[in-house]
């Protein structure tokens, strides 16, 4: 009973911060709600018995993707305002890939049968008696180890893809040479002067330093 | 009585009490940091530190405290007030929430679930969201520069912490944190992992902003970084945020490397100090090193800060894992789970 009140009122504050995330006015706050519905998404999953998908939820989308995500909205001072201006001219547009979207969507869930043996299955998630930290780490790392390398292996690609694009070699730039700093004594750059009582220090030539 | 405390009732006033037997130590804990650190900085410093109000200046956190609740909170005039005001209490919240899994005695934490360390790791992620909202909502340069500073130093250095955690979890097999601490009855994992407990630690520094990686205030460029414009009790729950996190890392820090609740020597006059007794005395250490690496080390600059996370930091903990997994596969050391 309690589990499944619990369950509404997630899901409930889930769908109301998806939409808050279109209709908000200010995208910082839309970014925000948007985290909110990550963090309901992961409490579902806890709800779901999923607590190893619901961390990892959490960890991967609310504590780094959408912090970057929030980053650069805050850095970028975007008027969405003047992005709406267009928005019943481009409306019919909009709708007609929206209905395209969901009529593919729907001819796929109404060809979708599931064997019976596999609906029985899908009720337990994980093997009785084992967590699903456990049961997911021995089905990654055996069954699929070479799906798991593969994709691995893509988001690889993508990084380099990603920093080779953005990346520019400043020539005029200052760089700093870690090396070189650490070699530096303090001989090379510091002579000691002794100073006589009210006389004062007598500085070195230039050329001695 | 037991059988009221197994009823849906009986189980949220159960949960009620044990949590308000964390926090309300924990909430003291905080206020004599600040008191610990002033008193550690003076000696350090050679000067004597807060000694004024009551016996050695112990009233100090209190008199502190009832100074910061009578004074007035400051919105700024552009500042988006829902958000600037929720900034301190999402960053105080994370920090105190943290606690619930950390086990300070065997099985004597609140929620001893399955995937402590999972919850550990998310929720201290999260802290960033407290700095970086307080940054934005403030509308102002030097308050959104140290958030904006705060927010990639600390994605930054939890993804060498990210690396620590899995080595440690390869050697324990198991991602309960009380597991992990009886895992190290027979040796601390400081021991076998030591550069990656440094690492940790140093991490641990960069997680909390505290000096030398505190370019998130750096007073000398930026004012105070993201708590510029706080005032009053805003102002304090960023403040005890700060240093309850400081106590959540060492915490982590004791429950992951150095044995959590377990004696340091393993025979019997020593064994029958309870393990609350341990686990706080470990946890006094580490924050007097937190202290100690403020009174003594000058702040990094940004770049530096970056290069170490990135280019130091990182290779390292990653071929440590993948090190420690082959030592422990070749030789059949792994745990079973």
């Amino acid at each position: 009973m309690i589990a499944n009140l619990a369950f509404y009122l997630f899901s409930f504050i889930l769908l109301a911060s998806a939409v808050m995330v279109v209709t908000s006015r200010n995208p910082v706050h839309a970014v925000l709600f948007l985290i909110l519905a990550f963090v309901n998404a992961s409490i579902l999953f806890l709800l779901a018995g999923a607590e190893f998908l619901a961390f990892i939820l959490a960890i991967v989308y609310v504590g780094a993707v959408a912090v970057l995500f929030l980053f650069v909205v805050m850095m970028l001072d975007v008027d969405f305002a003047a992005w709406r201006e267009g928005f019943q001219r481009y409306a019919p547009i909009g709708a007609l890939v929206a209905l395209v979207l969901f009529a593919e969507l729907a001819i796929v869930m109404a060809g979708w049968t599931v064997a019976p043996a596999a609906s029985y299955a899908r009720m337990f998630p994980t093997p009785a008696n084992e967590t699903n930290t456990v049961a997911l780490g021995s089905l990654i790392y055996t069954s699929y180890l070479p799906l798991f390398q593969l994709s691995g292996m893509i988001l690889l690609v993508a990084m380099i893809g990603a920093i080779v694009l953005t990346h520019r070699d400043r020539k005029r730039a200052k760089t700093q040479n870690l090396a070189q700093q650490h070699a530096r004594k303090p001989e090379d750059t510091l002579v000691m002067v002794p100073a006589k009582l009210n006389e004062g220090a007598v500085l070195p030539e230039k050329e001695a330093l | 009585m037991n059988a009221f405390f197994e009823t849906n009732l009986g189980i949220v006033i159960l949960t009620l009490l044990e949590s308000l037997a964390l926090i309300v130590p924990l909430l003291i804990g905080v206020a004599y940091l600040t008191y610990f650190e002033r008193r550690v900085m003076g000696a350090i410093q050679l000067r004597r530190g807060p000694n004024i109000v009551g016996p050695f200046g112990l009233w100090q956190p209190f008199a502190d405290a009832l100074k910061m609740l009578f004074k007035e909170t400051i919105i700024p005039a552009g500042a988006d007030r829902l958000l600037f005001i929720m900034a301190p209490m999402i960053t105080f919240g994370l920090a105190v929430v943290a606690w619930a899994v950390i086990p300070v005695n065997n099985h004597w934490a609140v929620a001893n679930i399955n995937v402590g360390v999972l919850y550990l790791f998310a929720i201290s992620s999260l802290g960033v969201y407290g700095i970086i909202i307080a940054g934005w909502a403030s509308n102002s340069k030097y308050a959104f520069l140290g958030a904006l500073r705060s927010a990639a130093q600390m994605v930054s250095y939890e993804v060498s912490m990210g690396f620590i955690i899995v080595t440690v979890l390869v050697c324990v097999g198991s991602l309960n944190l009380n597991d992990i601490v009886l895992a190290q009855r027979h040796l601390w994992l400081a021991i076998p992992l030591f550069p990656l407990f440094i690492i940790f630690f140093i991490s641990g520094l960069a997680e909390t902003n505290r000096a030398p990686f505190d370019l998130a205030e750096g007073e000398s460029e930026i004012v105070a970084g993201f708590f510029v414009e706080y005032s009053a009790m805003s102002f304090a729950l960023f403040f005890l945020g700060e240093y309850a996190n400081m106590i959540l890392i060492s915490g982590m820090t004791t429950t992951l490397f150095l044995g959590g609740w377990l004696s340091p020597i393993p025979f019997a006059p020593f064994t029958l100090i309870p393990g609350v007794f341990w686990f706080l005395f470990k946890v006094l250490i580490c924050l007097f090193v937190f202290v100690w690496v403020r009174a003594t080390l000058p702040r990094l600059r940004y770049d530096q800060l970056m290069a170490l996370g990135w280019k130091v930091f990182l290779p390292i903990s990653l071929v440590y894992l993948v090190a420690v997994a082959g030592v422990m596969e070749y030789f059949g050391w792994l745990p079973n789970v």
